[in-house]
């Protein structure tokens, strides 16, 4: 087990490698000038522009570009912004919200996700079978941000139950966001669960037990559930990534300053270094959360081994 | 590819957004017309205290005067220091009541600058001719890459603080000579009150250029530190920040106690709050978290006067939007063709059925705010369609084959762009015409590049309010790209030196006189057509009153007041 986490570990590094210089072409490859896009329908003196050109290192070619970069990344330097801010620090300023934001999120999916599954999987057909199906329907084919104006319309404007922006009142704040970055994940959760349940149901294993005469909560609870799981937790650990990066029409209309709206702002800027930096920790976590899925799945089913 | 369907699901959400805000409007037309508009008489005599909150968008730049030219930032920058002059909120003309007891020349080229007792920056250290003088020889320095730079072109020395750069064909540069010199030779302090500015020639308006942001004074402690001063500037005007701007949240300002201007500030606080999306920042002024926004969705606009009575606010903005031409190209060399295109617009309709109020429709290359603006500046530009056929019809100008029009995408121009085109076909039967948009990062390398095949928008914000200030820095030979704005091509041998002459010109009327003789060379060359005026509009809560929006965009967040 020791062994194979440090195997997937040292995989790492060429992945973000890969992912680094796959993301610094294609800024590289936007077109336009975005030194020039700074000063707008103003004139932009050319010693200005050469001075800023080479802060950034926008005169060389790609590769020295891309070396320039790893460079300063040895030594820590994840280069800055054009208002010549830090990218860690843009980074270690917005990712705990992210995570915050992210981890609520999947918490909601989980639990209203999982539990409308087990409902509906255990009864097919019934009355909570068709609820669950004809509402996770509704929400998979309502867009995002539809979602979003609409909570924060009704749960904001009107109730006035949740601040309708900002993070200004902490916890509270991320409930209205979380619940509406959660709403298609959580659609997806209580399908799989449903699913996966009902098939269980069916086996031998289920029969047996409920021959031995245990109660209907420990078969379904104990054992169909923990066996459910898997394609659930598959699904939940992509998610978590999935989550974090693709907030921004969220966070947007949110207003909430996380990582997602920094790197769409930047990609508008074509801020090479906020894209690639900001990219790069999503990737980090993308292959971390795979890695703690496989962990999982020999928790979860203890035939899974990997050694 | 990527752009274009990043832009196309922000024009979804803008549309679906508009929709909801539409029927959240309807149900708060209560709310709106119990404003209370008449409390607290906005006369400055003791502060009234209080916080509030106002919405900015994402500042681009650190908040340096001097790497400042956008609304965002200069809100917050504008708030934090007083220049030399400042410029009536009604009138719009300048007034010594910033730091500069006077600015005098006899000759109208060397200028004495001589400052009033007693300003301070917010950590104590006095305002003295050499925070102007650095500040100005700072920004003007080539590699400390400041966007404003240019502000200081005139002055002598200038070029010596630029060094040689070649820019090839592909954008990149080569500093081929480094500057020789870091101070303006044309800037001299003389004692601690007083300092000259030399300028290469005269120029009778210099006091008025002196309000702008570019040039305002900067302490002794942002040379010391320069990233932690654009992060958390130390200024001297009325409000002072006594903590950093937070990026994508914004900055909490507070009063300058010891401020020595008479703008001082009414309330203690007030919170700059960063939005992402004017929906957003629309909703919570309605529903009290924020209390001023400037920047409204479109679908508040047509109904807002209504539904907010009072608290609903509007200036006219120092800004002109013209439909510019390629004079370089060969279909648009023709002076009458660019006067028989500006002759189709129907300028009202559009600013009507497009804009809702919140445009103008302009006849004059000068906002109405400035000196010198004239009513009827030309008569090219006022809706004639049978006209602009007869002066079509004397050049040979082939209708029959479709024009371009360029605009920068994601800018909210495509409709009205679309509506000259619609407009331009049916009044002067061309056989159609293309829209060509791009990103802001391709549009301006192009046009700056001649790289415009038909009319294409352009755009001036006034940096002081003067016609000088709509002519030279577009119109004039000295501003062709890439060091200036004059990406039209436009010279003109007689534009230029009624310029030059007004600029001379010691009697201010006289000037006036002359800069406007040199807008009627436009209405005959017609390098562009003026096309509308734009008009600030903000809302804001019962909580505040007395909120004013100059005509530079800057809500004066001095003298709002707070009413609980």
């Amino acid at each position: 087990m020791g062994r194979y986490i440090a195997r997937r570990l040292l995989m790492t590094i060429p992945v973000l490698i890969g992912a680094t210089l796959l993301i610094f072409t294609i800024v590289y490859a936007l077109p336009g000038d975005p030194v020039r896009a700074l000063a707008g329908d103003r004139p932009l003196t050319p010693a200005a522009q050469a001075a800023i050109r080479d802060e950034y290192n926008l005169n060389d070619p790609l590769l020295i570009q891309y070396l320039k970069y790893l460079g300063g990344l040895l030594q820590g330097d994840l280069g800055q912004d054009f208002s010549g801010r830090p990218v860690s620090e843009t980074i270690t300023q917005r990712l705990p919200i992210t995570v915050r934001l992210a981890v609520l999120a999947v918490v909601i999916e989980v639990i209203i996700g999982v539990i409308a599954g087990v409902l509906a999987g255990i009864r097919r057909n019934s009355y909570m079978d068709n609820l669950v199906l004809v509402s996770t329907t509704l929400v998979v084919s309502i867009p995002v941000f539809v979602l979003a104006f609409l909570a924060q319309y009704v749960f904001g404007l009107r109730f006035g139950w949740f601040p309708i922006a900002g993070l200004s009142e902490g916890f509270r704040s991320y409930i209205l966001p979380a619940f509406v970055l959660a709403a298609l994940s959580l659609a997806y959760v209580a399908r799989l669960t449903r699913t996966s349940i009902a098939e269980n149901l069916r086996q031998d294993y289920v029969r047996t037990a409920k021959a031995k005469g245990l109660k209907p909560s420990v078969v379904v609870g104990k054992h169909t559930l923990r066996n459910s799981l898997i394609p659930v937790v598959t699904f939940v650990g992509a998610d978590l990534a999935s989550l974090m990066a693709g907030a921004i029409v969220t966070e947007t209309v949110f207003n909430i300053p996380g990582l997602g709206r920094a790197v769409f702002e930047s990609v508008q800027r074509q801020e090479g270094f906020v894209i690639v930096g900001i990219v790069t920790v999503f990737v980090f976590f993308y292959i971390t959360f795979n890695l703690v899925v496989d962990i999982l799945y020999a928790v979860i089913d203890p035939r899974i081994r990997y050694d | 590819m990527r752009n274009s369907a990043r832009k196309a699901s922000l024009a979804a959400i803008t549309a679906l957004a508009l929709a909801l805000a539409a029927c959240g409007g309807d149900d708060d037309d209560e709310g709106g017309d119990t404003g209370s508009g008449d409390s607290g008489d906005g006369d400055t005599g003791e502060a009234t205290g209080g916080e509030f909150s106002t919405y900015i968008g994402e500042p681009e730049n650190p908040l340096i005067p001097g790497n400042t030219n956008e609304t965002e930032g200069g809100q917050i920058v504008d708030s934090l220091f007083t220049g030399l002059v400042t410029y009536n909120s009604d009138t719009y003309e300048m007034e010594f009541n910033g730091v500069a007891e006077s600015i005098e020349s006899d000759d109208q080229q060397t200028w004495t600058v001589t400052l009033k007792d007693g300003w301070t920056f917010h950590d104590g250290s006095p305002v003295t001719a050499e925070s102007f003088v650095d500040a100005w020889n700072w920004t003007a320095y080539g590699p400390n890459g400041a966007g404003n730079s240019y502000f200081f072109a005139n002055i002598e020395g200038y070029d010596e603080l630029q060094g040689v750069v070649e820019t090839d064909d592909e954008g990149n540069t080569e500093v081929v000579e480094e500057p020789s010199a870091e101070e303006m030779s044309g800037l001299e302090v003389v004692d601690e009150r007083t300092f000259t500015v030399t300028l290469k020639d005269p120029f009778s308006i210099f006091p008025m250029t002196t309000g702008y942001t570019a040039f305002y004074p900067l302490p002794e402690a942002f040379f010391e530190d320069e990233e932690a001063f654009g992060r958390q500037p130390i200024g001297n005007g009325p409000f002072m920040a006594n903590e950093e701007f937070v990026p994508g949240q914004g900055i909490t300002l507070d009063r300058y106690e010891d401020y020595a201007g008479d703008d001082a500030a009414q309330a203690d606080r007030v919170e700059l709050r960063v939005y992402a999306d004017e929906n957003t920042g629309y909703t919570d002024v309605q529903a009290g978290n924020l209390d001023i926004s400037d920047t409204l969705p479109v679908s508040a606009i047509g109904t807002g006067p209504d539904e907010w009575g009072d608290r609903w606010v509007e200036s006219p903005r120092g800004d002109m939007t013209p439909l510019a031409f390629p004079t370089y190209d060969e279909r648009y060399s023709d002076p009458r063709v660019r006067q028989a295109f500006a002759m189709a617009i129907n300028r009202e309709a559009i600013t009507e059925a497009i804009f809702e109020g919140s445009r103008t429709p302009a006849n004059s290359w000068a906002s109405p705010v400035v000196e010198g603006y004239r009513e009827d500046a030309c008569e090219f530009n006022t809706f004639d369609p049978d006209r602009a056929n007869e002066l079509l019809d004397e050049t040979d100008f082939d209708r029959s084959e479709p024009i371009d029009l360029w605009f920068n995408s994601g800018a909210g121009h495509d409709q009205w762009v679309e509506a000259v085109g619609n407009q331009l076909r049916d009044n002067l039967g061309i056989s159609d015409y293309n829209l060509e948009s791009l990103d802001f990062a391709e549009y301006l390398p192009l046009r700056d590049d001649q790289g415009m095949t038909g009319p294409y928008r352009a755009g001036w914000v006034m940096d002081y309010p003067h016609i000088q200030n709509f002519l030279e820095p577009l119109y004039s030979e000295s501003a062709l790209p890439p060091a200036g704005a004059n990406d039209t091509y436009f010279t003109n041998e007689e534009f230029d030196s009624l310029i030059s002459e007004a600029n001379q010109a010691d009697d201010p009327d006289e000037a006036v006189s002359l800069y406007q003789q040199a807008e009627d060379i436009l209405c005959q060359e017609m390098p562009s057509t003026p096309l509308f005026y734009g008009v600030n509009q903000l809302v804001h809560t019962e909580r505040v009153d007395n909120v004013t929006i100059n005509a530079f965009s800057r809500i004066e967040l001095q003298s709002v007041t707070v009413v609980e």
